[in-house]
């Protein structure tokens, strides 16, 4: 598989504080990478860089063989994002915040794109909603709809189950583990939720303080670490936090 | 730049008007309002007085229009952004592939449609009213109307940095930085009036210039070339300060993370 994504020696400083530090990582095409760390590790900001809304301090991106920042607006056509913080217009209707995106995003037959997302994720009856009036499950769905609406190549999903119950939290993981395999799209994953890691992920990095500790299989990080779980991996990391061999840094 | 883009960017701003009417009362209400009780006062004050009647509404409602034209403008550059901020927007937008000049085009367009609809309404009311045409400025509305409007994208512009900077605290200079400017500019009366240190702030002013002219072509009944010239000049000085100022911001805010912090608040 080919290299999508190259992260070389990356560095994002305020002031005397460094979130992210020196981190180098690749991303093979159509590999599902998930980010691991405690809150303020980094991953967040490492993410925002990826999607030019943060200026690295030092270090490159390089994403479909080209440098991010010389070709920043070209690369995000071919990338999209959804986080749990943040929202389409609540004052909108389904379909004209997806009628939005599919403008910005130059999808062509946009109406039949939109119909089949809005079938996959199970919400075309409420089209016509308002989108503020749709439960935490439908909005999560939206949000995923309008991610996948230009058929990206590199998708980013920050905490998407962060506020949804484990019903359906379970359904969007399958949903994005499916799609992801019938569309072989490569995927950058941040989660508190360590079920969605080891259900979706094919490789974890686990980062603290800014640098990546550890990483490879979520099953065989499970192993090498002689833990029962990967949440107890997590909080030994977390607290622990010193760099370990990787188990298969691609 | 993208039309596409920009075609986009516009109809969902107008979209949030058309799915709630409440918004259209800042288009109309207010600005009716504004201009029914500045336009009954000067009827008092004229009649308490007695001076000549006529000439001074004219002056009062002409400025009442023409400050809108600016006001809306400005509205719509700084309102646009925070109604995306509001929405929790924000991320959506600056991670798709949109241009910072296409997003700032979108709101420079919106302004036009609210400008549109403002001063349709109030020309209306004026008519019907007090009798004021505002069409006796013939075509020299037209570049009358386009420099307040250039105006009002500079300073929506310098809002929007603003607020950028400062995060969603800020917000009220959103409303705050054209009034800011209003004594200056000599809306309702003539430059003459202003102590000499506010008499230079006042001539930095494209606004000035429009204000002034105004008055003049009401009087002359025709349109001072001078004034429009020295307008469009300090227009083009604001136009660019103001697109720096605004650059700059942006690309301090990406340094910063003031657009994940603003987007996240």
């Amino acid at each position: 598989m080919s290299t999508l994504l190259t992260i070389e020696e990356l560095t994002k400083d305020y002031g005397s504080t460094t979130a992210v530090d020196h981190l180098s990582l690749s991303v093979k095409k159509g590999e599902i990478v998930g980010l691991l760390g405690a809150n303020g590790a980094g991953k967040t900001t490492l993410m925002q860089m990826i999607l030019g809304l943060l200026t690295p301090t030092s270090g490159e991106i390089i994403l479909f063989g080209e440098s991010f920042h010389k070709h920043r607006v070209k690369h995000l056509k071919r990338m999209n994002f959804t986080s749990t913080y943040s929202n389409l217009p609540s004052n909108l209707t389904v379909e004209q915040n997806l009628k939005f995106f599919a403008q910005i995003y130059a999808v062509k037959d946009a109406k039949r794109k939109i119909d089949s997302l809005l079938q996959e994720f199970e919400i075309a009856d409420h089209r016509k909603s308002i989108t503020g009036n749709l439960s935490s499950g439908e909005s999560t769905r939206l949000n995923l709809c309008k991610a996948l609406l230009n058929d990206p190549e590199l998708l980013l999903l920050d905490e998407p189950t962060a506020s949804l119950d484990p019903d359906i939290a379970d359904k969007v993981r399958t949903k994005v583990r499916q799609v992801a395999d019938e569309k072989g799209i490569t995927m950058l994953y941040t989660s508190h939720n360590m079920k969605d890691i080891e259900t979706i992920c094919d490789r974890l990095i686990f980062i603290h303080k800014g640098r990546i500790v550890t990483q490879g299989n979520p099953a065989k990080i499970v192993k090498q670490f002689e833990r029962g779980s990967l949440e107890e991996v997590f909080i030994h990391l977390a607290r622990d936090g010193e760099i370990v061999e990787e188990t298969d840094n691609p | 730049m993208n039309l596409n883009v920009i075609f986009a960017l516009t109809r969902r701003y107008l979209y949030l008007y058309t799915r709630n009417p409440v918004r259209m009362i800042e288009l109309i209400f207010w600005p009716s309002v504004e201009l029914l009780v500045m336009g009954f006062l000067t009827v008092f004050i004229q009649k308490s007085s007695g001076s000549d009647f006529g000439s001074f509404i004219r002056f009062l409602l002409g400025a009442v229009i023409f400050w809108d034209v600016l006001f809306r403008s400005q509205q719509a550059v700084a309102i646009s952004f925070l109604e995306d901020v509001w929405t929790r927007n924000l991320l959506n937008i600056f991670v798709a592939p949109v241009r910072t000049y296409e997003y700032l085009f979108a709101t420079f367009c919106v302004g036009l449609l609210r400008v549109g609809l403002t001063v349709f309404i109030l020309t209306l009311l004026a008519w019907l009213v007090y009798a004021f045409n505002l069409f006796e400025f013939e075509w020299s509305l037209i570049p009358y109307f386009a420099n307040l409007m250039i105006f009002g994208w500079s300073l929506g512009m310098i809002s929007t940095a603003l607020i950028l900077r400062w995060g969603q605290a800020a917000e009220g200079l959103a409303w705050a930085v054209p009034y800011l400017l209003q004594p200056f500019s000599a809306v309702f009366y003539p430059v003459s009036i202003l102590p000499t240190v506010f008499q230079f702030i006042a001539w930095l002013l494209p606004s000035t210039y429009v204000f002034e002219g105004m008055r003049a072509g009401l009087a002359e009944g025709s349109m001072n070339y001078t004034y429009f010239g020295l307008s469009v000049l300090a227009n083009l000085v604001f136009m660019v300060i103001s697109g720096l100022i605004f650059a700059q911001t942006m690309k301090a805010a990406r340094q910063k993370g003031l657009l994940t912090r603003i987007a996240t608040q």
